[in-house]
């Protein structure tokens, strides 16, 4: 006994190392399996306030594109207005379908809430990008955020009171369902860390014919984001030797070193298609088992 | 100002230009991400004891982890660095030399080739040992050459930049002090 404690004095500093070691590495990989980590929920408010502080003289250098996005956000939607159509048959009638306002919760499936970006990089193969809205505004994990002119950011991956941290699309382990505009064939967009302006589109068989300048946007299939946002147009096409799709280039619509004021999107149905899509699984393999 | 003070002080400032001057500057190229902050633990007195190295190198890295994100990458490459430096340092300076007459590792003490080695070997330890946890999770082998390769050489641009931009004044210890 006297010499396992005279061997941890001797070598107390180096065990020290050791235990501190695996203590940082356990922290990583976890971090990176389930996007938790000891104390994040503290240390994101710390953050968070240094980071607001200094994002206010930084909001200035990028005031004019924030601009330009939000008027063309506003374009967009005037042309939807009611009074930008006329009834050209007589014989019809105008009426107000109200229940959609009445009766909210139960035909709502998206909600919007808007936030404004205090951090965000593209400098690394894991970005991350730190909104001043959390948990006390009702923003929780999986929800899909955009920019102000509706081009696809990332996904909420971690929250706090008062902030949240969001995975942007330029990070190793992102994978955002896609589709092309034109055709609707639906892949996965993914990052290869190149370059901050480009990601890659994955899943379209070599059958589908794609052109440069095709548009790329969120798909119908998605449980976070809304259908038909922009992710990016096609910039490059590359046939893949090894399998039978084609590896497509497609540049951001959304500069992700300027990014300002943010859309947060929560889809109110997640939880109920996720149910069922375990239920599914369960019952097809109990059905399995039982007629065996 | 107390050592413990100026300390402090320090790591606020290299913590605050790392998040928020490099990490921000525009995109240079995907091998190249410019590194600072771990110039604190180099430049740590001589007389930090093995122990509080490896805590002091704990909370470097974790603060930075925090706001990067990742938390326990910056964190073990740092330890890894304190837990080197003691002995990088003995292997370049002779006692009589430096470590008594001077307070803390700095060009003009080490002299520019001994303390630019000093601060190399840390440096490539650190990228090396940094890079290598990023990889495992993604890229190439070559890409990993590369990254460590061009990493340090900027870190060593700025490190030797820092060194002529801010030359520390040098307190000679002596028996009256």
């Amino acid at each position: 006994m006297r010499n396992v404690f005279l061997f941890i004095r001797r070598y107390f500093v180096f065990l020290l190392f050791l235990v501190l070691q695996g203590v940082a590495l356990w922290m990583l990989f976890n971090y990176n399996r389930f996007h938790h980590a000891a104390f994040l929920g503290v240390a994101s408010e710390v953050t968070g306030s240094l980071n607001t502080q200094v994002d206010k003289v930084d909001d200035y250098f990028h005031l004019r594109e924030e601009n330009k996005r939000v008027h063309h956000m506003n374009d967009s939607l005037m042309n939807l207005m009611r009074s930008s159509f006329i009834n050209g048959d007589t014989s019809q009638r105008l009426v107000i379908d109200s229940t959609r306002f009445d009766t909210l919760s139960k035909n709502r499936r998206y909600l919007y809430r808007d936030a404004k970006v205090v951090y965000n990089s593209v400098n690394f193969e894991h970005n991350y990008i730190q909104l001043n809205r959390g948990a006390n505004a009702g923003i929780r994990d999986n929800m899909a955020v955009i920019s102000s002119d509706g081009a696809a950011i990332g996904v909420v991956v971690n929250v706090s009171p008062n902030f949240s941290q969001v995975m942007s699309l330029l990070h190793t382990s992102n994978s955002v369902s896609a589709s092309l505009k034109k055709s609707g064939d639906a892949g996965t967009v993914i990052w290869d860390a190149v370059s901050p302006q480009y990601v890659t589109l994955r899943g379209i068989a070599k059958n589908i014919e794609v052109k440069k300048g095709d548009t790329v946007m969120t798909s119908v299939y998605s449980y976070n984001f809304p259908p038909g946002f922009i992710i990016g147009r096609v910039a490059e096409i590359v046939a893949d030797a090894a399998s039978g799709f084609q590896l497509i280039k497609v540049k951001t619509a959304v500069n992700f070193a300027s990014l300002q004021q943010v859309f947060v999107i929560e889809n109110v149905q997640r939880e109920e298609q996720l149910q069922l899509t375990t239920d599914t699984e369960k019952k097809i393999e109990q059905e399995k088992r039982t007629k065996r | 100002m107390s050592d413990l003070v100026k300390n402090i002080f320090r790591l606020a400032i290299f913590i605050l230009v790392q998040v928020f001057v490099l990490n921000k500057i525009p995109h240079l190229h995907r091998f190249v991400v410019p590194y600072l902050y771990y110039l604190f633990i180099l430049w740590l007195p001589f007389t930090t004891p093995r122990l509080a190295l490896l805590v002091i190198g704990f909370i470097t890295g974790l603060t930075l982890d925090y706001f990067k994100m990742t938390p326990g990458l910056h964190t073990a490459a740092c330890l890894l660095i304190a837990y080197a430096r003691p002995f990088v340092i003995n292997l370049l300076t002779s006692k009589e030399a430096s470590e008594l007459t001077h307070h803390e590792p700095s060009p003009r003490g080490m002299g520019w080739g001994p303390y630019m080695v000093y601060a190399l070997i840390l440096t490539l330890l650190h990228h090396t040992y940094l890079v290598l946890l990023e990889w495992m999770q993604f890229g190439t082998f070559l890409d990993f050459l590369i990254k460590v390769g061009a990493t340090t050489a900027i870190s060593m641009l700025l490190i030797f930049t820092v060194e002529l931009l801010f030359p520390r004044r040098l307190k000679y210890r002596t028996n009256t002090a």
